[in-house]
């Protein structure tokens, strides 16, 4: 325990409920989060239930290979995160470990975010953007591709903080500015992490399993 | 409630208090001092209060005639939307969770301070942020949707800068979501050791359950207001009926969050009083469990009435009759709370100080327009009056009559803690009067000419309406007089203000425990709890058996 002590933070007294209430914290914003999402999910379900055809139609249109490769990366990345986050919570000075794992999660974030790119260029090169170009006809079409755009991309805005806060915690790891062992910042990053992981779980069928289940 | 050495006066090193503790305009800015950031917090909120109150004089002073000609529709129609969005969002929902809250809160329940303290400065910092998009909507030509933002107006036919404003306020839905987290976690985690759930100040218990709301709701106002920004901005037709939206879905989400937001209102309201009354009437809280399960009903079932602002909107009929039933529900709550108040008050040795007259307002005026809400949640008295004056009065009978009389309570009651000083009883208690006054001379007639037909949100009329309207604007004059006169008294109180010493409010909360102003770790040792709250006598005994410093307080008083 003595090695924590250069943890500890205003106002706590004792590391072991500031580390507690780090993770309630966490855990409670995860909570609002889920609202969040589920908000966005519930828009999709009321349109989905109104052009039950149109959104089988306008999935077809996805790229089911782009997504299938981004959940298993992203999957990927939620296993190196897990494993950063024990072995800091290890306490067994395996700063290497954490930081090679820290690294390698925030690549595969990135990875994520660039299959991304390449499937949206080819969403828009299909003219999949709602508007007057719109490449399908059936009503209801353009409100799928309005919550794909929509839902996609503030799942990658949030990709994209998790993989700010990982890069922090992977950058200062390696340049020994900041202590890994114990530190409950990674435990706290890495519950993030797993939501915005958990959240394209929900994501895949909802996008791109439309329309094709026969 | 605490070991002798906090409660009596023995000797202790003279150190400065938290408004001592730095001066420099940099170290208030960046200051993680719970109690720095209520007042960075209160002195925004009363910006922002006034920059409301002066949308809405300029729509009184409008109304006063049947065919003003003050203003275009345009503008009157920008006014009441900068008015509306304005109040709830930049200064009712921060009001007293903000300022009192993050004030009080860790005084309360005995910690040094929030559990997250940075995160409570960048909660501030996105309130300013969200206020000052809301203010560049204002600024570049307005906005003129209403506080609701209803689409398909907002998304396809309005041309005012609607994007500037819902941008505003789901920036400032952020810092509240962040507050919420930062509460709920405080009040887990940072309790002093005998500080038990139920031996928590009914203000904390408010403030725990507001902070349930703030996190749950307001991430589903953040994707309403989105979702309308994506539709101007991006494009994007998720409400646009051409395309197959559906423009009442945006009402479901919208109202989702903006119902139990009410209760984000009026919970910590209900907390304030729930501290002032004891206080003054020197009784103990009648049915402490009550109130504590009241609230939890009310922030609970809160999340489940919203569709009783769409009975009209084309809603299943069947959901009607079930957010009706649940409206009518979330009222036994509320009437709980009203009878504890008034049973706190039976045999109690009262005395009106500033603080008591707002708290029993509060009573008066939650009261009138909680009954109004039972006429709204009928569904056939709710069709008459449905966008009418009536809705109006309700709901500001809650929400100014309610909130603002109890934040301006709360403010009057702990402002010698906050300060150390005291203000002059004689101009809070003719404020306070006034103020109710002033408060039902506007809104009632609006109550009388809501059931008779007028509609909100038109800025002529017919003349018969004239004599409520006139009778609302007079009181208006009045009301806003009321909400000046604290500026000045309070203000001189600062500099020229007695001493208030600990406790003067012979008050049993741990917060009086402290010195005032408190030390920036807000006490000099952790403070340990042995009892609970409230520790005035009970119904039937003299003040002679409260604990020996609260004894003989009236004489002391």
């Amino acid at each position: 325990m003595s090695e924590v002590t250069g943890l500890l933070r205003e106002p706590w007294e004792h590391f072991e409920r500031q580390r507690g209430a780090g993770k309630f914290g966490i855990w409670v914003f995860l909570a609002s989060e889920m609202l969040f999402f589920g908000a966005l999910i519930l828009t999709y379900a009321v349109c989905l239930i109104e052009h039950m055809d149109a959104f089988a139609a306008a999935g077809r249109e996805t790229n089911i290979w782009y997504g299938t490769s981004n959940t298993a990366i992203l999957l990927t990345s939620s296993l190196t995160m897990a494993v950063a986050s024990q072995a800091a919570a290890a306490g067994q000075h395996l700063r290497r470990l954490v930081v090679a794992c820290l690294t390698l999660t925030v690549a595969l974030g990135l990875a994520f975010l660039v299959v991304k790119g390449f499937e949206y260029k080819e969403d828009l090169d299909k003219h999949l953007w709602p508007g007057a170009q719109f490449a399908l006809h059936e009503p209801g079409a353009q409100l799928f591709y309005g919550l794909y755009w929509l839902i996609t991309g503030v799942h990658a805005i949030h990709l994209t903080i998790g993989i700010a806060l990982v890069g922090r915690l992977a950058l200062l790891g390696h340049l020994k500015k900041l202590q890994l062992d114990e530190n409950p910042e990674i435990e706290v990053t890495a519950l993030y992490w797993h939501l915005v992981d958990i959240i394209w779980i929900f994501l895949y069928p909802l996008i791109y399993l439309p329309g094709r289940v026969s | 409630m605490t070991d002798a050495l906090l409660a009596g006066d023995l000797p202790l090193p003279s150190r400065p208090n938290y408004l001592q503790h730095g001066t420099s305009v940099i170290s208030w800015l960046t200051t993680t001092d719970h109690k720095r950031i209520a007042i960075l917090y209160a002195i925004t909120i009363t910006i922002f209060f006034f920059l409301g109150g002066a949308a809405i004089t300029a729509v009184r002073l409008e109304l006063f005639v049947p065919n003003g000609g003050l203003f275009t529709s345009d503008t009157y129609n920008k006014l009441f939307s900068f008015h509306g969005i304005v109040m709830v969002w930049f200064f009712l929902v921060p009001s007293i969770p903000n300022t009192l809250g993050n004030f009080l809160l860790p005084l309360m329940i005995g910690a040094p301070d929030v559990a997250f303290p940075r995160l409570n400065l960048t909660s501030w910092y996105l309130t300013i942020a969200g206020g000052a998009f809301t203010v560049y909507a204002l600024v570049a030509g307005g906005v003129d949707t209403g506080w609701t933002f209803y689409t398909p107006y907002s998304t396809m036919f309005s041309n005012t800068h609607v994007f500037a404003a819902a941008a505003g306020v789901f920036v400032a839905g952020f810092a509240s979501i962040a507050t919420g987290v930062n509460f709920i976690a405080t009040t887990h985690m940072l309790r002093a050791p005998g500080m038990t759930w139920f031996r928590l100040p009914l203000f904390v218990w408010a403030i725990y359950a507001t902070s349930i709301v703030m996190v749950l709701a307001t991430p589903v106002l953040a994707i309403s207001l989105m979702l309308v920004m994506a539709e101007r901005w991006l494009g994007l037709p998720i409400f646009d009926p051409a395309h197959g939206g559906d423009p009442i879905l945006f009402q479901h989400l919208f109202w989702f969050y903006s119902h139990p937001a009410v209760y984000i209102m009026v919970l910590p309201a209900m907390g304030v009083v729930s501290e002032i009354i004891p206080c003054f009437a020197r009784r103990r809280i009648f049915g402490y469990d009550f109130m504590v399960y009241a609230m939890i009903a009310i922030a609970g079932i809160g999340f489940f009435v919203w569709g009783h602002h769409m009975f009209v909107s084309g809603q299943s009929p069947y959901a009607s009759l079930i957010f009706s039933f649940l409206s009518f529900i979330i009222a036994v709550p509320s009437a709980i709370k009203v009878f504890n108040w008034t049973a706190s008050l039976y045999r109690g040795q009262i005395t009106f100080e500033a603080p008591m007259l707002y708290a029993l307002g509060f009573v008066g005026l939650f009261t009138t327009g909680g009954l109004s809400g039972l006429f709204l949640a009928s569904i056939p008295v709710d069709i008459h009056v449905t966008d009418t004056y009536f809705v109006v009065a309700h709901f500001h009978y809650i929400m100014v009559g309610g909130s603002v009389s109890a934040f301006f309570g709360g403010l009057h009651f702990w402002w010698p803690k906050i300060t150390g000083k005291l203000y002059s009883e004689w101009w809070a208690k003719f404020a306070a009067i006034l103020m109710y006054f002033g408060f039902n001379m506007t809104f009632f007639p609006q109550f009388v000419a809501g059931y008779l037909g007028m509609p909100r949100r038109y800025h002529t009329y017919p003349p018969e309406f004239q004599v409520y309207n006139v009778m609302s604007s007079a009181g208006a004059a009045v009301l806003a007089a009321a909400y000046l006169l604290p500026l000045g008294y309070l203000a001189y109180s600062l500099f020229y203000g007695a001493r208030a010493g600990n406790n003067p409010w012979k008050a049993t909360g741990l917060e009086w425990t402290t010195s005032s102003p408190p030390p920036p770790k807000n006490f000099d040792r952790q403070p340990r709890v042995n009892r609970g709250p409230y520790d005035y006598h009970a119904e039937g005994q003299s003040a002679g058996t409260d604990v020996p410093e609260l004894q003989n307080a009236r004489e002391v008083r």
